[in-house]
C-alpha cells in the first residue's frame, strides 16, 4: 500500500513541480489569481477533510483495537458524508468560477495576463484531479463499509479497511498542500 | 497504552491539525511578505507529518525499509521542487 501511496504522491509531485516553475516565473499573476479564490470555501473544505481523516482513523481503531464493527460502520459512513460535503463545497466554488468566466479557454480568462491563465489552468487540473481522488476514495470506503456490515471485515481480517482508510488519508495530505498553495498566497 | 488513550490521541492530533489550519489562515492574512510562503509550507509539512505518522501509522510501522522509504521519497521530491523553483527564480 505504501508503494501505491508513493506513486500517487509522485503524480501530484509532477504537478507541484509545474506549479513551482510557473509561480517562480509569474509571481504577480499567481498572486492576482489567488485573490479570486474564496478563502472561506478553502478553509471550510480543509476543516471538513481533516475531520473526515479523524473519523476514518477512528473507523480502523474501532475494528482493530475495540473489535466493534458497528462503530466502524458509523465512522465510515461519517467519513463518506464528509467527503460528500467536500464535493458540494467544491461544486459551488467551481460554479462561481465558471460564472465569472474563469475557466480554461474562456474569453474572459484568455484576455488576462499569461500567468493568470496558467494559474487557473493549474487550479482546475490539480483540484480536479484531487476531487477525482475524493470520489474514488468515497467509492472504496463505500465498498469497505458494505463488507463491514456483512461482517467480512473483522479484527483478524482488517487489511482492506486499513488500506482503504490509508488512501483516504493520502487524499487529505494532498489537500493539505493544495490549500495554502492556491488559496493562501495572496 | 490503553485503548482509551489511543482514542484520545486521535482526538489530540485532530485538534492540532485544526489549530495549525487556523494559524496558517491567520498568518496568510497578516501580509508578512515573501517569508509568508515559507511559513504556510512549513505548517503544511507539519500537518502532513502528523497525518502520516499518527493517522497512517507510520510511527508504529515495523518494516524499517518502509519507514525510511516514505520520508526519503517525499524529501527527494521536496528537494527537486525547491531546486527547480530557485533555478527558475534566479535565471
Amino acid at each position: 500500500m505504501w508503494l501505491f501511496i508513493l506513486s500517487e504522491i509522485l503524480i501530484f509531485g509532477g504537478l507541484f513541480l509545474l506549479y513551482a516553475m510557473y509561480r517562480a516565473k509569474h509571481p504577480a499573476d499567481f498572486h492576482a489569481g489567488s485573490m479570486e479564490l474564496s478563502r472561506f470555501d478553502g478553509t471550510l473544505n480543509t476543516i471538513i477533510l481533516l475531520t473526515s481523516s479523524l473519523t476514518a482513523a477512528l473507523a480502523v481503531y474501532s475494528t482493530q483495537e475495540l473489535n466493534k464493527s458497528r462503530r466502524t460502520a458509523w465512522y465510515l459512513a461519517a467519513t463518506i458524508g464528509f467527503g460528500l460535503a467536500f464535493l458540494v463545497v467544491k461544486t459551488f466554488e467551481w460554479a462561481a468560477k465558471f460564472e465569472h468566466g474563469l475557466y480554461p479557454r474562456a474569453a474572459v480568462l484568455d484576455a488576462r495576463p499569461h500567468g493568470e491563465i496558467l494559474y487557473f489552468g493549474l487550479y482546475f487540473t490539480m483540484t480536479g484531479l484531487h476531487a477525482l481522488h475524493v470520489i474514488i476514495g468515497m467509492t472504496v470506503l463505500a465498498v469497505v463499509l458494505s463488507w463491514v456490515i456483512q461482517n467480512k471485515v473483522t479484527q483478524q481480517r482488517s487489511a482492506i479497511l486499513e488500506n482503504g482508510v490509508m488512501y483516504w488519508h493520502l487524499v487529505d495530505v494532498i489537500w493539505i498542500f493544495l490549500f495554502p498553495l492556491f488559496y493562501l498566497i495572496s | 497504552m490503553t485503548h482509551r488513550s489511543h482514542f484520545l490521541r486521535y482526538i489530540y492530533i485532530w485538534i492540532a491539525l485544526i489549530v495549525l489550519t487556523g494559524i496558517t489562515v491567520t498568518t496568510a492574512g497578516l501580509n508578512v511578505g515573501r517569508i509568508g510562503i515559507l511559513i504556510v509550507l512549513a505548517i503544511a509539512a507539519t500537518k502532513s507529518t502528523l497525518v502520516l505518522l499518527w493517522f497512517m501509522h507510520l510511527s508504529t510501522e515495523k518494516r524499517l525499509l518502509l519507514k525510511l522509504l516514505v520520508p526519503i521519497a517525499i524529501g527527494a521530491l521536496a528537494i527537486f521542487i525547491g531546486l527547480t523553483y530557485s533555478d527558475v527564480l534566479t535565471r
